[in-house]
């Protein structure tokens, strides 16, 4: 039941709500990132009946018990290949369109995206480093270049937190940015000067640049959860924090927060998750800074909506590209990070054009 | 209870500034000034560009005090947290910002902030508080519209609706009538007049026009230089010996009834306004006629 007030006639009125996520914008949501998984389970270079697929999705719930008639080695791809890859697509799409949210709501820039503090610059380094190092050709049980590149990441945006900070208080939004872009040239300067020592290796550093979604199993998901977990967790407590921080410095202060304690948590947790998200999917670019744009659009600019609409339409957005990645050309696959520009571009335009018009 | 800083309704709670300085580099803006706010009283800060007004109102927001205290009612702002801060001060700045995009009521509820918890989640009882400040104010029928889409008055009374949603026993007002018109002024600092007897409100503003001062505030308190150079009564601090001395200009006072302050002041020099020199009493016929032909 909504509360009541009484206006001026003493008549009674529902209170008002103020802007929250609503039931429906949540249902809408997941039935949006489920749907996008049950596509991917279904389509592929090799043809499998949707019918059977979804009757295979149904069997596996608990106490339903259907015959789906796919053989093993349907089952196979559907299970050992297309579904880690799919949740993988789901759990990197999320983390880089909430992270970009997040970056956005914080540094109160509709240009900020998850790579503004140096994340990209500083992961292209590490996995560079790791492969042309050439302890990337596999041994032991961890792959030591979504690793590398995890460290790079981190290391980046820790090196531009600190340099933007001044006495040893978070500093502010314009001076992170300024150390960002800072930390990001020298970053991508050094990395540019190792590739172009090691031209041998220049096309696997290239691929990696470039983003994929290419799994072995469950190993890449496993790796990323927990990290999506922390990430999505404090982001959506913080919604409410990132919006009264909408008001900038000054009168988040006036009404009780601590907005650079804010910024740290909100980009911590961000970037962790960014971070993780690009350790193991290469650079995969557009995702963190138009989907956050196309959910604002939908919804209003309440961080309560943006932030965890966005986890659910990003990873629902990259999965849809991915399908078209590995499709199109198949059994050639072309790199995700082209297929997100090459769709998202203009689609994002169109969006554009449809709201100047409105 | 230790720690809540919350105040009944009615009992009014008073600002004093003791020994308050705040650098800026080597040099004082705020210099060491002495000043005590009776609890429910309104006080104008006045002074001229630079004399540090500003800079002494944002040390209730906690900012930038190098030395000196300030209380509010029995409490050192020095030793609240900025929850608690919140709770007792309430501050309607000279230039808000304006997220693009939110609705009036969202913009009221962001007012509640120091009252809610870790995650910033709306209780009943702020909806209902949001919504009498909102009714109070004439705001019922902008809630859902967007900020931008108010004129500068409308706009003005929505910042002010949020910062009596923070229900607090003082409210600070930067320059609150700087971009609106006579009427909207007077409308303005009339509700605020309001505001103050129903709740037993501590009103501090900072203030260019001396008029306005001295008809809106209890008392007025000049600073220059970073130095608090006098406080009292309208009638008694704004003569124009004072004001020749902090604004460099000369002016004309009065004195009403009721113990207002009306400021006149006059030109320096006068420039010709006409080749001639002298005021032209009409204006001057245009020696070739307009024409709206376009150019080729």
């Amino acid at each position: 039941m909504g509360a009541i007030a009484v206006d001026e006639q003493g008549l009674r009125v529902a209170l008002p709500q103020g802007t929250r996520l609503e039931t429906g914008w949540l249902v809408g949501g997941i039935a949006a990132a489920l749907g996008a998984v049950v596509l991917g389970l279904w389509l592929g270079p090799v043809s499998i009946a949707p019918g059977r697929v979804f009757l295979e999705l149904l069997d596996r719930l608990p106490a339903v018990n259907v015959d789906s008639g796919l053989s093993v080695s349907d089952r196979a791809i559907v299970w050992d290949v297309r579904a880690p890859r799919v949740i993988l697509g789901l759990l990197v799409g999320g983390l880089l369109a909430g992270s970009g949210a997040a970056y956005q709501g914080v540094f109160r820039n509709p240009l900020a995206d998850p790579y503004l503090l140096g994340i990209a610059a500083g992961a292209g380094l590490g996995a560079t480093l790791a492969i042309v190092s050439g302890v990337g050709d596999g041994i032991g049980v961890i792959d030591p270049v979504p690793l590398a590149a995890f460290v790079g990441a981190l290391v980046a945006v820790a090196a531009a937190g600190m340099l933007g900070t001044q006495r040893g208080r978070a500093g502010s939004a314009s001076t992170l940015i300024l150390a960002g872009v800072a930390v990001a040239s020298f970053l991508t300067a050094v990395q540019t000067y190792v590739q172009q020592r090691n031209a041998e290796s220049l096309r696997q550093v290239y691929s990696w640049l470039l983003g994929r979604l290419s799994t072995s199993g469950w190993g890449e998901v496993a790796l990323l959860a927990p990290y999506a977990l922390g990430c999505v967790v404090v982001l959506t407590m913080s919604v409410g924090a990132l919006d009264v921080l909408a008001v900038g410095d000054d009168e988040a202060a006036s009404l009780g927060l601590r907005p650079r304690r804010i910024r740290l948590v909100v980009l911590g947790a961000a970037s962790l998750g960014a971070a993780a998200a690009v350790a193991v999917s290469g650079l995969i670019g557009f995702v963190g800074l138009i989907v956050p744009h196309v959910v604002r659009r939908l919804t209003g600019v309440s961080h309560r909506r943006v932030i965890p609409l966005s986890f659910l339409l990003g990873g629902a957005f990259l999965v849809l590209t991915d399908i078209v990645a590995r499709t199109v050309q198949s059994p050639a696959e072309l790199p995700i990070g082209v297929i997100t520009a090459f769709i998202g571009a203009p689609f994002f335009l169109l969006i554009l054009r449809r709201e100047s018009v409105a | 209870m230790t720690g809540r800083a919350t105040i009944e309704h009615g009992a009014t709670v008073g600002v004093a500034w003791m020994g308050a300085t705040v650098l800026r580099g080597a040099r004082r803006v705020v210099d060491a000034v002495d000043l005590s706010v009776t609890g429910g009283s309104w006080v104008s800060l006045l002074g001229p560009n630079g004399a540090g007004k500003t800079t002494l109102v944002r040390t209730l927001a906690g900012r930038g005090l190098d030395a000196g205290t300030v209380h509010v009612g029995t409490r050192s702002l020095l030793d609240v947290s900025a929850r608690e801060r919140a709770r007792l001060i309430a501050v309607v700045p000279q230039h808000p910002v304006i997220p693009p995009g939110i609705a009036v009521f969202d913009y009221v509820l962001l007012g509640r902030a120091p009252h809610q918890g870790l995650r910033f989640a709306a209780s009943e009882e702020d909806r209902r508080r949001t919504h009498a400040v909102a009714q109070r104010l004439d705001l019922d029928d902008l809630a859902t519209r967007t900020l931008e889409s108010l004129s500068g008055g409308e706009r003005q009374r929505v910042v002010l609706a949020r910062a009596l949603a923070q229900d607090t026993p003082v409210l600070v007002l930067d320059e609150p009538t700087t971009f609106l018109d006579v009427g909207h002024q007077l409308a303005v600092l009339e509700l605020i007049a309001e505001l103050r007897a129903e709740r037993g409100l501590t009103v501090i503003t900072t203030m260019h026009d001396l008029s306005v001062a001295g008809h809106f505030a209890d008392t007025v308190a000049v600073m220059s230089a970073g130095r608090l150079v006098a406080h009292g009564c309208p009638a008694a601090v704004l003569t124009p010996d004072l004001i020749e001395t902090c604004w460099g200009v000369a002016a004309t006072t009065s004195v009403d009834g009721h113990g207002g302050v009306t400021v006149a002041v006059q030109r320096r020099r006068e420039t010709p306004l006409s080749p001639g020199g002298a005021r032209p009493s009409a204006p001057p016929e245009p020696s070739t006629p307009i024409t709206l032909e376009p150019l080729r």
